[in-house]
C-alpha cells in the first residue's frame, strides 16, 4: 500500500481532534428518580468548561459519574477514551478529582499530607513546587484542622494535581471561600489552563463561570439545556429586548425580537413630544440563567 | 529493542506505584494517625495497662490454683483483650471515621488499590499491637513480680495467637465497619461490644466459673480462643485442669481463629465500600 506513509499522522490527527470528554445519554436513578436524566456533553481538550446550575441540578452526581466514583444507568461515556466504569489505575492517574466530601487526615500538617499522597503517583509534582502554587507555602507546618476553609479547599486542589492530570474534574470548588479567596482560586485555575490541563468544574456562582469557562453548560434536572461561550448563553434568550414606556400614568411592556420597530412606531405616535419612561433592555447573562433553569422545557 | 516500543515507553505515563508500595507508605501514615489520636492511645493502646493494673490493686496475693495469683491468672485474658482492642476495636473505630469523614472517598479518587489500604491497616496493627504487649508485659513482671515465660514454645504459641488474633481483629474490623455506618455508631457500639464479649469470654472470671451456656457463646467469638491460649502461655500446664474442656485446645483454637480470618477476608472482600451508602 503506497499509503502506509500517511497512517500515523492521520491516526495523530484523530487523537488531537478526540474529545476530553464525550457523554452520550447519561443516566442515574437514585430510587425511581433520575437525578441525571439523558444528558449529553462533550469538553474539548484544553479547554475550561463549567456546568452550571442550582442545587440538586445533578452537577456533582455526573462530575462522579465522569470520574468513575459511582456507576451509571445507562448512557455512554468516554473520559480520556476510556470509560470511565471500567478504568484501571494508569487511567485515574491521568485524571484528578477535587470533590466536596472527601478529607484528609485531620492530625496532619499540610506539608505531612501533601508527602504522603505524592507517594500515590509515578511523578507527583515537588511538594515544595505545590505549595506555592496553591498559596500554602506559610501554612506548610500547620495541621489540616486548623486551616481556614478556603486553606482547605486550595489542600485539596494541591491533592488533586498532584499526579499532574490531564483532565481535572472541580466540584463546586469555592463554595463556602470568602471574595478574595475565590479570585485567588480563579487566578489557579487559569494557570493550570495554561499549562494545558483540561479543566471540568461545576459550579452555581454565575460569575464565577463568566469569569473562568471558555464555555458553559447548564443543566438543570439532569439535562443539559444549554452549552456555549458565557457572553453568547441562551441566545435565544437574549435576541428579545425588552421596551418599557409610560401611557396616562401606566407603565407599558413590549417583549421583542424586532426594538428598532417598536421604536418607530412608538416614536412616530408621540410626534414632536417625549415618550416618557422609555427604556430598551436586553437580559444580562443572570437573567438569561435563571429562564434557562427556571422553565426549561418551554425555553430549551 | 524495536522502535515502535520504544516511542511507546516514551510516551506513555510510568505505571502508578504497586499495590505494595501505596501500602507502605500507608503503614507510616496510619501509625502517624494513631500516636496523633487521644482516644485511640486511651482506650486500645493503653487500656490493658490501666485494666493491669486496677485488678493488680484489688487482688492481693489470692490464689486461684497454688502458685498461681489471681493476677497473673488475669494476665492472659487483659493480653488477649488488648489483642482485640488494638485490632478489632482501633480498625472498625478508625475506618467508619474514615469513611464519614470521607478520607476514604479521596483514596478511591486517587485510585488506590483497597489491598494498599488493607496494608496499611494491618502494619498499623502489628506494630500497636506488639508495642502494647511488650508495656504490658514489661509492667506486669517489673511491677507486679508476674513470672514471665522462659520456654520457646510457650513464646511460639503467644506468636501464633497474637498473630492469627489481630489479623482476625482487623479484618473483622473492617468489614464491621462496613456494617455499622456512621462513625457515631460505631464509636459507641463497637467499644459496647467487644466489653460484652470481654465478660462472656472468661476475661474477667476463672474460666471454670462460667456457666456452660455463656462459654458456648463466647466459643462461637474468637476472643474467648485468644483468651485461652493466652492462657496456655502464661499459666502452668496444671492450670488447663480448671478449663472447661480440660486442656488448653490448641487445635481448636487455631481452626476457630484462621476460620475468622478467612470469613473476615472474604466479608472484607465482597462489601468493602470507599463511600456511605447514598
Amino acid at each position: 500500500m503506497t499509503t502506509t506513509d500517511a497512517v500515523p499522522v492521520l491516526r495523530d490527527a484523530a487523537l488531537d481532534e478526540r474529545p476530553a470528554v464525550r457523554v452520550r445519554g447519561l443516566v442515574r436513578r437514585y430510587g425511581r428518580r433520575a437525578v441525571v436524566d439523558g444528558l449529553d456533553l462533550d469538553v474539548r481538550p484544553g479547554e475550561v468548561f463549567a456546568l452550571l446550575g442550582p442545587n440538586g441540578a445533578g452537577k456533582t452526581t455526573t462530575v462522579e459519574m465522569l470520574a468513575g466514583l459511582r456507576p451509571r444507568d445507562g448512557g455512554s461515556v468516554e473520559v480520556l477514551g476510556e470509560d470511565p466504569a471500567s478504568g484501571d489505575r494508569r487511567w485515574r492517574g491521568r485524571v484528578g478529582v477535587v470533590g466536596q466530601t472527601t478529607g484528609t487526615g485531620n492530625a496532619l500538617t499540610v506539608r505531612e499530607t501533601l508527602d504522603h499522597y505524592g507517594r500515590y503517583h509515578a511523578r507527583p509534582l515537588p511538594t515544595g513546587e505545590l505549595l506555592a502554587e496553591v498559596g500554602l507555602a506559610e501554612a506548610a507546618a500547620q495541621r489540616v484542622d486548623k486551616l481556614s476553609g478556603g486553606q482547605r479547599r486550595r489542600l485539596e486542589v494541591a491533592i488533586g494535581v498532584q499526579g499532574r492530570p490531564e483532565l481535572l474534574f472541580l466540584d463546586e470548588p469555592t463554595t463556602g471561600m470568602d471574595p478574595v479567596a475565590r479570585r485567588q482560586f480563579w487566578s489557579l485555575v487559569e494557570g493550570l489552563r495554561d499549562r494545558g490541563t483540561t479543566v471540568v468544574l461545576t459550579t452555581h456562582y454565575l460569575d464565577e463561570a463568566a469569569h473562568l469557562a471558555d464555555r458553559v453548560g447548564v443543566i438543570t434536572a439532569g439535562r443539559l439545556v444549554d452549552v456555549a461561550p458565557p457572553a453568547e448563553l441562551g441566545a435565544h434568550l437574549r435576541r428579545a429586548a425588552t421596551v418599557r414606556w409610560t401611557e396616562a400614568g401606566v407603565t407599558r411592556e413590549v417583549v421583542t425580537e424586532t426594538p428598532a420597530r417598536t421604536l418607530r412606531d412608538l416614536l412616530a405616535a408621540a410626534g414632536a413630544g417625549e415618550v416618557p419612561g422609555l427604556t430598551v433592555t436586553r437580559p444580562g447573562l443572570e437573567d438569561v440563567y435563571l429562564r434557562l433553569v427556571a422553565a426549561p422545557e418551554e425555553d430549551r | 529493542m524495536t522502535a515502535p516500543s520504544t516511542i511507546a515507553v516514551r510516551t506513555a505515563r510510568p505505571a502508578p506505584p504497586s499495590a505494595g508500595a501505596i501500602g507502605l507508605a500507608r503503614i507510616g501514615l496510619e501509625l502517624r494517625l494513631y500516636v496523633r489520636d487521644p482516644a485511640q492511645i486511651a482506650f486500645s493502646f493503653a487500656y490493658p495497662v490501666v485494666m493491669l493494673v486496677i485488678f493488680g490493686s484489688v487482688f492481693g496475693d489470692e490464689q486461684v490454683l497454688p502458685g498461681v495469683g489471681l493476677l497473673q491468672y488475669f494476665l492472659p485474658g487483659i493480653a488477649a483483650t488488648g489483642v482485640m482492642l488494638t485490632s478489632f476495636q482501633a480498625v472498625g473505630t478508625a475506618v467508619a471515621e474514615e469513611r464519614d469523614r470521607g478520607d476514604l472517598a479521596r483514596l478511591q479518587t486517587l485510585g488506590t488499590p483497597a489491598l494498599a489500604y488493607g496494608i496499611g491497616k494491618a502494619g498499623q496493627v502489628v506494630v500497636t499491637t506488639v508495642a502494647q504487649l511488650a508495656v504490658l508485659l514489661a509492667v506486669a513482671a517489673l511491677a507486679y513480680d508476674i513470672a514471665l515465660p522462659t520456654d520457646g514454645p510457650r513464646w511460639l504459641t503467644f506468636a501464633w495467637v497474637v498473630a492469627l488474633g489481630s489479623v482476625a481483629g482487623t479484618v473483622l474490623g473492617l468489614a464491621v465497619a462496613t456494617f455499622i455506618g456512621s462513625a457515631r455508631s460505631a464509636g459507641a457500639g463497637i467499644p459496647a461490644f467487644a466489653v460484652v464479649l470481654q465478660f462472656l469470654s472468661g476475661v474477667f472470671f476463672a474460666d471454670s466459673d462460667l456457666p456452660t451456656w455463656m462459654d458456648r457463646v463466647a466459643a462461637l467469638f474468637p476472643l474467648k480462643w485468644m483468651v485461652q491460649g493466652m492462657r496456655s502461655v502464661f499459666l502452668p500446664d496444671s492450670a488447663a485442669a480448671i478449663e472447661q474442656a480440660g486442656s488448653w485446645e490448641h487445635g481448636t483454637t487455631a481452626v476457630v481463629l484462621v476460620a475468622w480470618v478467612i470469613i473476615g477476608a472474604v466479608v472484607c472482600a465482597r462489601t468493602f465500600r470507599w463511600r456511605r451508602a447514598a
